[in-house]
């Protein structure tokens, strides 16, 4: 548990000082909720659409903030020092979901406000519960799906482009689920909030899946790179 | 060294057999069986569309496996690397055949190329997955590397597609929105009708092993080329070069 948060605790600090997330990420995020508006051009479409925009922008936002996890430690082999430290790969696995998951967080937090500000998206009463159990399993979806492929990429050549290509089919059910959970909780008439709460389930699902897959893939994985 | 050709007896029996029976099929679903009462002669598409969706599902399957015995014995062969890289190869094309055949079918059935109905939508992330798949396997690196990398990826793949079609089909059933079209596209088929879908199963599988046998020799060629390829170089190069002072 201690190695998880520190390589967490270090991921973020590393974050904290340079501020790739909040001079480049946010404002890229947002761009694409302003540009997905241009083209949709239309606001009752743009209130339907809501839901999935902001988690298509989420979905865009975590290749950026995935390829800069990794790219810290590859960049002088430093995922070697670090699997070095500890005797289970897996530990440094969850370390760095851990502060992918907290960085994905705020961007969620920032995406779902401007749903609100941008398109009109509106979260009444008890639906506030299921928004933030929706962005809290979903963007722990995110970060877990995020650090495997991170890991399956890491060091190869062209892995900017390789990274969207195998993780995006695989991010597809957390799409489908968190759109339409989202939807329901911002009070859209296609989708109720007992079906909403069904979909939460299959986010949890989903999250411990690919969270018990990526430990388990972490070893054979970063082995391979020493 | 010098390698002729990557067939071998057993191969060729292959081969001659796929090709001898594919072109019964040919011949038996475009002029002996009959047309559909309902559908009509695009019936006869099913002929090459039922066995290129079997083909595809048997190779990404092929991976699967091989890719377990990749992960599980990954320091001493790269046999059955080759033989998985070999099959997602195969089965991307015919995925892409089963795509291209189902659609246009479609548009003569449905009258629309694409339906978002849970099998289909599942197919296509399978394929878009399996073309993600090859991309790393293109990649210029390490053979060993590329073993452990890649057969995580077809490992995934598998958690995969049954989330991607749970999620789907939930979806779908939510939204209910005017399925007035019969997606199943049910279909009575007589003996010979079936007979020949059987015939286009069986070419469609030995085509399908006679591409992986030779692509995964081809494989193991060009990493082998890899290895002595350098070595052989440096040789030739000296040989010139030997040959060129004595002169």
């Amino acid at each position: 548990m201690n190695t998880i948060v520190a390589v967490a605790k270090k991921d973020l600090r590393i974050e904290w000082r340079t501020r790739t997330l909040l001079a480049r990420v946010v404002p890229f995020a947002l761009l694409v909720l302003v540009l997905f508006a241009v083209a949709l051009d239309s606001e009752a479409l743009l209130l339907r659409a809501a839901a999935g925009l902001v988690w298509m922008a989420m979905l865009f936002s975590t290749m950026l903030v995935v390829q800069r996890a990794f790219d810290i430690e590859t960049s002088d082999a430093a995922m070697d020092s670090l699997l070095a430290c500890t005797a289970h790969p897996s530990r440094v696995f969850y370390g760095k979901a851990l502060s992918l998951f907290v960085q994905l967080l705020a961007l969620a937090a920032v995406l779902v406000t401007a749903a609100v500000v941008l398109y009109g998206a509106s979260v009444h009463g008890n639906r506030v519960v299921l928004l933030v159990t929706v962005v809290v399993t979903a963007t722990g979806g995110l970060a877990t799906v995020g650090t495997l492929y991170g890991a399956v990429v890491a060091n190869m050549t062209g892995r900017d482009s390789l990274l969207p290509l195998l993780a995006l089919p695989v991010l597809a059910p957390l799409l489908i689920a968190a759109s339409r959970a989202t939807e329901a909780a911002f009070g859209s008439q296609t989708i109720d909030l007992a079906n909403g709460w069904a979909w939460v389930g299959v986010l949890v699902v989903y999250a411990i899946v690919f969270g018990s897959a990526g430990a388990a893939a972490f070893s054979p994985l970063t082995e391979s790179d020493s | 060294m010098t390698v002729g050709s990557t067939g071998t007896p057993t191969t060729r029996v292959i081969g001659a057999l796929a090709l001898l029976i594919t072109g019964w099929v040919v011949v038996s679903a475009f002029f002996i069986t009959p047309a559909d009462s309902v559908q009509g002669d695009s019936v006869r598409i099913m002929y090459a569309h039922v066995p290129t969706a079997w083909i595809a599902y048997l190779a990404f399957v092929t991976t699967a496996i091989a890719s377990g015995f990749s992960v599980a014995r990954r320091h001493r062969t790269l046999g059955f690397d080759r033989v998985a890289g070999a099959s997602a190869e195969v089965g991307v094309l015919f995925m892409a055949m089963t795509l291209i055949t189902g659609s246009l079918w479609g548009r003569l059935t449905w009258g629309t190329f694409w339906q978002w109905d849970p099998r289909l939508t599942t197919t296509l992330f399978l394929f878009v997955t399996y073309v993600g798949y090859l991309a790393v396997r293109r990649i210029d690196t390490d053979p060993r590397q590329r073993a452990s990398r890649s057969s995580v990826i077809a490992l995934l793949a598998v958690l995969e597609i049954p989330l991607v079609h749970f999620s789907v089909v939930l979806w779908r059933s939510l939204h209910q929105e005017a399925s007035v079209l019969n997606t199943d596209g049910d279909v009575r088929l007589d003996g010979l009708m079936l007979f020949t879908l059987f015939s286009g199963v069986v070419a469609f599988t030995l085509i399908f092993a006679w591409l992986v046998i030779h692509r995964q020799r081809l494989t193991t060629l060009s990493d082998l080329e890899r290895v002595v390829g350098l070595d052989a170089a440096i040789i030739a190069r000296r040989a010139e070069n030997s040959a060129g002072v004595s002169a």
